[in-house]
């Protein structure tokens, strides 16, 4: 077991990588009355092409079956997992993302045993044909109140027109159609491809005694079973810089109209340092410019195209990445024109060094604000793992970034080419 | 675990909480300023949080307030409103980094609580006045607000549901306000009822963190007290409503999914003694996966993707919510009944009662490793004038029968069906 210390945070992280390549990490926090436990494989919705394990050809699987696994997991043969964390008073769920499927409990007690019920349920899947055929009316419905949040459609219309074949583009819940032809063969043969523990990253955080626990965690890992380490395949198609599609509207029964404007972020397989550098600048940069106060904020909100409900996001992945800003907005023309106008000014930009620090103290603050909470820790840390960053790091890594960093950067982060229009009317 | 979490103290009409608790990498300063519920002051309460972020004195436009922010390592400014019971409360909230993890920043504390200070008592005005250009500005976000409310059919069908049940109950003010008020509403008039909030609604002030007690008491007292000490606020006696007959209301929207909730009234509030029965109560209709509710209508029938029970710890409401197919509603509605039925006829086992309180107690713990909800922990008993302390209530809940819990449940009365349905779409009627 490897003991980290980061001292400026007050944090220190155990790791250990056990024989059957399971990731463990452990962050005490005895201060706390909860514990979080998530346990996650490198799986995702974007996963859908790739050679099964003992196989040799390439299949692709309907739409929406990491998703369709992750609900059955919670169904063993003989019971419902659910009511097991009940009875040890935790609570649990589930997710799954663009590229990860997680499962969590949260408890103040029975943490132990807590540990075990979830790593023993992910690891032993039961899918039965009518479980399955008996989940579809349960995900139909998902999908049916994802398709009344018009927020949700504009956000998957733009993913839609940015990327022309990038699985990304898919809804991580699928369709009604493309659930409907999900058979239990297509569950356990990404079960049995996606879930080896070589896969999977245990991260658990709170009150625990932490050589106590990792024995617990290294005495169940020993007791079961598995297969050689694999090497998994997964085929992503070739995806071009330029987006699929400029524009495009939506009509959906809306009170007020939408407008979203994406970019398309670069995404060049950045490990470490370099993707740390990458995600940081992309979320600093528009955090500057469109975050209450910041200038193109403050014009969009002068010139009335913008209320309460205006956003931003930025989302870095291994070999995907977008920024999108938009909400509600009267007059969607008149805000697409306006932002994109923005953001093409954007190259002329030079930061002064004062905007630099400005910038570097709100970045920090904010991140030592999301530390509070044991679940964001969990989850960045596994999500920077998996590309090579150490979450812990990042505070002096934001330090260290320059004026002239940022105005590199700058320099070719707007390109007309990447850039797409997502409009909500009424009729 | 200790058993004080605040320590509270009464000073010029201001209610100074402090929260000490080590586990936070953050301070954070939380005002809140209580009045009853009325439709007469709502929409100017809706407003003022648009207001407010807006300028100051010495920060006069947004970005003056952001860049300041941004100084202080991104120190986070919020300002709300929400009902609780039939009373309004503005939040006003400022969070910042603990000075104690950055090097060589000793005062980021003091120039925060001077900020919030700023943003409370000496916001941007011009003769007795908001600035109009700031008020007709944040008036459209407002409409726009009240506007797309409709847009998210969960919050519309529960604000629906509110409407139908309580329509001659104060319970029923829209926390956004009404348009009509709107727009005779003037930088005047907002600016002389922002007066009298401060002069006379129940303030509390939170301040939880890693910080030194006696220094932080010294500084609010300096800084943000109050001179005069408000009119004890008498709250607003409810009329206890007995059902009598069910309300049954079936409303269409172009909508695929068809949103079924239920309003009960459970006729106990925070500060009864039979609270914690009606907590575990909940917890075991429908306060979580584990509960009847997920269990039937979810897993076994196969019928939504959330079936769910939700508190009004304030005003003795319970609200069932569900997302189904519009021709699954009777089936939906006549499952969701049987659940009650079932716990008034005492079918669950003294286990499931356990679990159950186990999952309440770890779900109150939880809440108070987060420093925004402990707060609302907290602030609950100011709302309901009660000393029962979150340690109290886990005690209580502890100690809850099989046979209260039954008695709960016959209680509890079906006020209202509120289904927002399909256009075209069956509702077999």
């Amino acid at each position: 077991m490897n003991k980290i210390a980061y001292n400026e945070i007050e944090e220190i992280l155990y790791k250990e990588k056990l024989a059957n390549g399971l990731t463990v990490y452990l962050l005490p926090k005895r201060e706390m009355a909860k514990t979080y436990g998530i346990f996650s494989t490198n799986y995702g919705s974007i996963d859908q092409t790739f050679i099964p394990i003992d196989q040799t050809e390439t299949i692709t699987v309907p739409e929406g079956v990491a998703h369709f696994l992750e609900h059955k997991m919670f169904e063993q043969e003989d019971r419902d997992v659910f009511a097991d964390f009940g009875k040890q008073g935790a609570s649990a769920n589930a997710y799954t993302s663009f590229t990860k499927t997680a499962y969590l409990f949260a408890a103040t007690d029975q943490i132990k045993q807590n540990t075990t019920t979830l790593l023993d349920f992910v690891q032993t899947p039961y899918f039965s044909k009518d479980s399955v055929e008996k989940e579809k009316g349960i995900i139909a419905q998902e999908i049916e109140m994802y398709n009344d949040q018009p927020e949700w459609q504009v956000f998957m219309e733009s993913l839609r027109n940015l990327f022309h074949y990038h699985p990304v583009k898919v809804d991580i819940a699928g369709t009604v159609d493309s659930i409907r032809t999900i058979t239990k063969d297509d569950l356990y043969t990404c079960y049995d491809t996606f879930y080896h523990p070589s896969n999977m990253t245990l991260f658990m955080t709170g009150n625990f005694e932490v050589d106590h626990m990792m024995d617990w965690i290294r005495t169940n890992q020993s007791a079961k079973h598995f297969a050689d380490i694999p090497d998994i395949k997964r085929n992503y198609p070739t995806e071009p810089d330029s987006v699929a599609q400029k524009e495009s509207t939506l009509v959906m029964p809306v009170s007020v109209p939408k407008c979203t404007v994406g970019i398309k972020e670069l995404s060049d397989e950045l490990y470490g340092d370099a993707f740390l550098k990458k995600d940081l600048l992309q979320s600093m940069v528009l955090e500057f410019f469109f975050s209450k106060g910041g200038s193109f904020y403050q014009t969009l909100y002068e010139e009335q195209l913008i209320d309460d409900s205006f956003h931003f996001e930025t989302d870095l992945e291994k070999n995907f990445g977008y920024s999108l800003i938009g909400g509600n907005t009267v007059d969607p023309d008149r805000f697409a024109e306006k932002t994109i106008q923005l953001l093409r000014s954007v190259q002329k930009k030079s930061f002064t060094d004062e905007e630099v620090e400005r910038m570097k103290k709100k970045q920090i603050g904010q991140l030592l604000r999301a530390m509070n909470s044991l679940e964001f820790m969990a989850n960045k840390y596994i999500h920077y793992d998996t590309v090579g960053v150490d979450l812990f790091r990042v505070i002096p890594f934001i330090q260290s970034l320059t004026a002239d960093d940022f105005n590199s950067f700058i320099q070719d982060w707007i390109d007309d080419d990447r850039m797409t229009v997502c409009k909500m009317v009424n009729e | 675990m200790t058993n004080s979490l605040e320590t509270v103290i009464r000073e010029n009409g201001t209610n100074i909480h402090l929260v000490p608790d080590k586990k936070f990498k953050t301070v954070s300063i939380t005002a809140k300023f209580k009045s009853p519920l009325s439709k007469d002051t709502i929409t100017k309460r809706a407003l003022l949080p648009y207001v407010l972020q807006q300028g100051t004195v010495t920060y006069p436009d947004r970005k003056a307030i952001q860049t300041a922010l941004d100084r202080l390592y991104g120190a986070v400014l919020s300002v709300d409103g929400s009902k609780k019971g039939n009373n309004h409360i503005m939040t006003i909230r400022l969070e910042t980094a603990n000075q104690k993890f950055i090097s060589d920043e000793a005062s980021i504390m003091d120039e925060s609580i001077d900020l919030l200070q700023e943003i409370i008592f000496h916001p941007i005005s011009d003769n007795d006045a908001f600035m109009p250009s700031i008020v007709t500005r944040e008036k459209d976000t407002l409409r726009q607000k009240m506007k797309s409310m409709k847009d998210n059919k969960a919050s519309y069908a529960n604000m629906r549901l509110i409407d139908e049940m309580c329509q001659n109950e104060s319970y029923r003010i829209h926390i956004h306000g009404y348009e009509d008020d709107l727009n005779t509403l003037t930088p005047e008039s907002l600016y002389a009822y922002y007066q009298s909030v401060l002069k006379h609604d129940q303030l509390d002030i939170y301040v939880s963190g890693d910080f030194d007690s006696a220094d932080m008491k010294e500084k609010l007292i300096h800084k943000i007290a109050r001179d005069q000490v408000p009119d004890d606020v008498e709250p607003i006696p409810d009329m206890e409503k007995q059902v009598h007959q069910t309300n049954e209301i079936i409303e269409t929207e172009d909508v695929q999914q068809a949103k079924l909730h239920l309003g009960f009234r459970t006729h106990i509030t925070y500060a009864d003694n039979e609270y914690a029965a009606l907590h575990v109560f909940n917890g075991l209709f429908g306060g979580f996966p584990s509960s009847k509710l997920f269990r039937n209508v979810r897993e076994k029938h196969s019928l939504a993707y959330y079936a769910a029970s939700r508190l009004e710890s304030h005003k003795g409401l319970l609200f069932v919510l569900s997302g189904i197919a519009p021709d699954d509603y009777e089936q939906a509605k006549n499952i969701i009944e049987q659940q009650l039925d079932a716990i008034k006829q005492g079918d669950f086992t003294v286990d499931d009662m356990d679990d159950t309180k186990r999952l309440i107690i770890n779900q109150l713990l939880e809440t108070m490793d987060d420093s925004k909800g402990l707060i609302e922990l907290l602030y609950q008993q100011v709302i309901a004038d009660s000393d029962k302390s979150p340690y109290e209530l886990i005690e209580m809940i502890k100690n809850v029968g099989k046979e209260e819990i039954i008695s709960i449940a016959h209680q509890c009365q079906l006020d209202t069906v509120y289904l927002l349905s399909s256009k075209g779409g069956g509702s077999n009627e």
